[in-house]
């Protein structure tokens, strides 16, 4: 089969997904030490590093959706149930027997069915629940002014927070993981380096995917 | 390549850029200013030079012999008009709460009982009464000097001979008219001249005669009042120290018609926490009166603990820091002889661990305090309450509530000990113990307790055994340098952290649920398995594929 290269991630994407990263490890490292599991940094070293990369995430963010609105890519996580089913039986039967992955990556779709699913629920309810749980946890001695002191208990914003850091531990093992499932282990980390993905040759655009987005 | 780098670390330095402004807390600005609440309390004793409208040495009617203290108040009376009536209706005087209730009376001439010396059995047991700023106890007047001479014999700074001034007068009385000690009794009345001459507002020595003194010895009760605060150095006392800003007691301890500022058993020292920018007729008493309610530097999280956490629990890191202080006195062992002879035993810090008087004892030295909700409000026990003897018997506890805005988590010393109680009518008892009556004379209960029962006015059903109690002490004293104070991690860790039985409150780092953990780790543990699983598969199928 002959291989072509693609042009799948752009530098803005393969800088904010670097720099998530990277905000995203020192975030757990240094919020387990405020939940008290170690001591690396000290409780209140801890806490300033905390805070300090929460708040620079969530100006990521704000870039991030300001640039998935502009270059219209928020429809790459529109959901599918199309081919999804087909996609979670290679991941489970398929790869063993050597078979090809039911999905080839387009421009058009970065994503199989199975990750917009993932991601649509990361972007959509897990963050968005993490970033508020941690911005009220981070003004807590505003609630009193803000009236909320009679709706919201620390103990329950903290646990909530700290529930979903493990998800995400969980989300970042199988998230690494999968990145070894490309047509050569390496191929898929590559890629969010240099931005090229390789895909065989006249690769049909996905169905979902057929209306092209504008502006790209 | 380079230039894709470059790019990346552009935009990064954006983004941390941006949290910068956002999170002050990295601001270098607000890091080499000073504290706000270190600038306010420098504006409050900027003018504190004090200064006085006479100069005792020069009044003519100090100039005379004198018999007996009562003498000495009589002159200064003759000018100071009012000063002994305002006197005699403090607590400094009277020794009840004036807030107390009818029945029982709050107080130590009252019925209110401690884990020390218990009772000073409406004030009949004379030793107690070494204390009281009177002549001889109470009954010849005021003792003025006490408080307000500054060279008064005994003092630390005096050099006069005498342990007291009431061994100075009866030495004179027993020589007085004797021609041959002519010279001594002309010394004696010289060191009356010197003591009513210096005269002053309280120094930390006058006030400390009694009060690092209580319980029958230097640092016994309070923990964080000992002799070492006569002149204490920078890191015991800032306030305080000769160093620092040599504070009296009564730069905070603020002083209206002899009335001073402080608590007064159940009665708060201050019932709003105001700053004198809020309210300049405030007592000083509190730190927020000269530091504010937010003293430390901008954008630290600190100031959002001064809400819920006193100054005191993390500016007095430890109490007894150079003198050991009683932590434990147990009544029930008091009374062996040996050889039909009381004895004593010495233990840790040289003080004594046993005594035929008093029992056993323990001593501490740089104590970490226990700290309790307090809204400024102490409960004390009356020899009028009943006790549940089948519990640790709290004599005296703080008042304070995690719901209630006033109340701050604050740091006590909790002193233990075990004292006598009535087994039929469940109540503690006041035995008598100096005097010719006093257990410290006889060592027998039985009469002690039936004697101490009689002078206090209260029924003694006649069977005693022994209940474990305690006792707390606010600590408020000792302001260690603001970098002695406990860093973040002492309440904020799991286990052991100071706070660790503080309830009601959820502490970052302190606490967690043990199932969502237990959930969590499996979660990770089974990702980990299953990649791990998954990779196996895909390794051994890719290998049989190719054989």
């Amino acid at each position: 089969m002959k291989m072509v290269k693609i042009y799948l991630f752009t530098r803005f994407e393969r800088i904010w997904h670097w720099v998530q990263m990277l905000l995203i490890f020192m975030l757990i490292i240094t919020g387990f030490e405020v939940h008290g599991f170690y001591t690396l940094f000290g409780f209140e070293s801890a806490v300033k590093l905390h805070n300090f990369l929460g708040i620079t995430w969530c100006i990521l963010v704000v870039f991030i959706i300001f640039w998935m609105l502009i270059t219209a890519e928020w429809k790459q996580y529109i959901p599918t149930t199309q081919k999804l089913f087909e996609v979670a039986k290679y991941y489970l039967f398929g790869i063993f027997q050597g078979k090809e992955h039911p999905i080839h990556q387009t421009r058009e779709s970065k994503h199989n069915p199975l990750q917009r699913l993932i991601y649509l629920g990361l972007i959509s309810s897990v963050l968005p629940v993490q970033i508020v749980t941690g911005l009220l946890y981070w003004t807590y001695n505003d609630w009193q002014g803000w009236g909320l002191t009679g709706f919201l208990d620390l103990q329950i914003v903290a646990t909530i927070h700290f529930i979903i850091a493990v998800y995400l531990i969980h989300f970042i093992i199988i998230h690494v993981y999968m990145t070894t499932t490309g047509h050569t282990p390496t191929a898929h980390i590559k890629a969010m380096f240099s931005g090229y993905e390789e895909i065989p040759e006249d690769t049909p655009v996905a169905v979902w995917a057929i209306k092209k987005p504008k502006n790209v | 390549m380079q230039s894709k780098t470059k790019h990346f670390i552009d935009l990064s330095v954006l983004f941390m850029l941006c949290a910068l402004v956002v999170t002050p807390v990295g601001s270098n600005a607000a890091q080499e200013e000073q504290a706000p609440g270190r600038k306010l309390a420098h504006q409050v004793i900027k003018d504190r030079e004090l200064w006085d409208t006479t100069d005792h040495s020069k009044h003519k009617v100090l100039r005379q012999n004198f018999k007996s203290g009562s003498e000495i108040t009589r002159v200064c009376l003759s000018c100071h008009t009012e000063a002994e009536e305002q006197f005699k209706k403090t607590i400094h005087w009277t020794w009840t709460d004036p807030n107390s209730a009818e029945d029982p009376i709050t107080g130590k001439a009252g019925h209110s009982v401690n884990n020390f010396c218990i009772s000073t059995n409406k004030m009949k047991d004379q030793m107690c009464l070494d204390c009281h700023p009177g002549w001889r106890g109470k009954s010849e007047g005021v003792n003025c000097l006490v408080c307000h001479s500054q060279k008064l014999p005994g003092l630390f700074n005096s050099k006069a001979e005498f342990d007291d001034i009431n061994e100075a007068f009866a030495t004179y009385k027993a020589f007085a008219g004797d021609p041959d000690a002519k010279e001594m009794t002309a010394d004696i009345q010289k060191t009356f001249y010197e003591a009513i001459t210096a005269i002053g507002r309280p120094t930390r020595e006058n006030c400390g005669s009694c009060h690092f003194y209580g319980g029958g010895g230097d640092g016994v009760k309070h923990g964080d009042l000992d002799s070492s605060m006569i002149n204490p150095g920078k890191g015991l006392d800032v306030h305080m120290s000769r160093e620092g800003q040599n504070f009296r007691c009564t730069r905070c301890h603020t002083t209206r018609v002899h009335h001073v500022a402080g608590r007064v058993y159940a009665t708060p020292a201050s019932l709003h926490r105001k700053s004198l920018t809020q309210d300049d007729l405030t007592p000083k008493i509190m730190c927020v009166s000269c530091h504010g309610a937010k003293p430390h530097k901008i954008g630290r999280k600190i100031n959002d603990h001064t809400d819920r956490v006193a100054c005191q629990s993390c500016h007095i890191p430890s109490f007894a820091r150079e003198k050991p202080t009683k932590m434990w006195w147990d009544w029930s062992l008091a009374g062996k002889l040996k050889d039909g002879k009381p004895y004593q035993e010495e233990g840790k810090f040289g003080k004594h661990s046993y005594m035929s008087k008093k029992g056993e004892m323990r001593w501490e030295k740089n104590v970490k305090p226990e700290y309790f909700w307090f809204n400024g409000s102490i409960v004390t026990l009356t020899a009028k309450d009943k006790i549940d003897p089948s519990k640790i018997v709290a004599v005296s506890r703080p008042v304070g509530d995690k719901d209630d805005e006033n109340s701050l988590i604050f740091p006590f010393k909790v002193h233990h000990g075990k004292q006598p109680y009535d087994t039929i009518n469940n109540r503690l008892l006041t035995p008598l113990v100096s005097g010719p009556e006093g257990f410290w004379t006889t060592f027998d209960w039985e009469s002690a307790l039936l004697t101490g029962a009689e002078a206090t006015e209260l029924p003694y059903s006649g069977k005693f055994d022994f209940v474990e109690t305690t006792y707390t002490f606010p600590i408020t004293h000792m302001v260690a340098p603001a970098e002695s104070a406990l860093t973040c991690f002492e309440c904020h860790m799991r286990g052991k952290g100071r706070l660790a039985q503080l309830a009601g409150v959820y502490i970052p780092g302190r606490d967690y649920n043990k199932w969502i953990e237990i959930g969590g780790l499996l979660l990770i543990i089974g990702s980990l398995a299953g990649v791990f699983l998954h990779a196996a598969g895909r390794i051994l199928s890719a290998k049989n594929r190719r054989g």
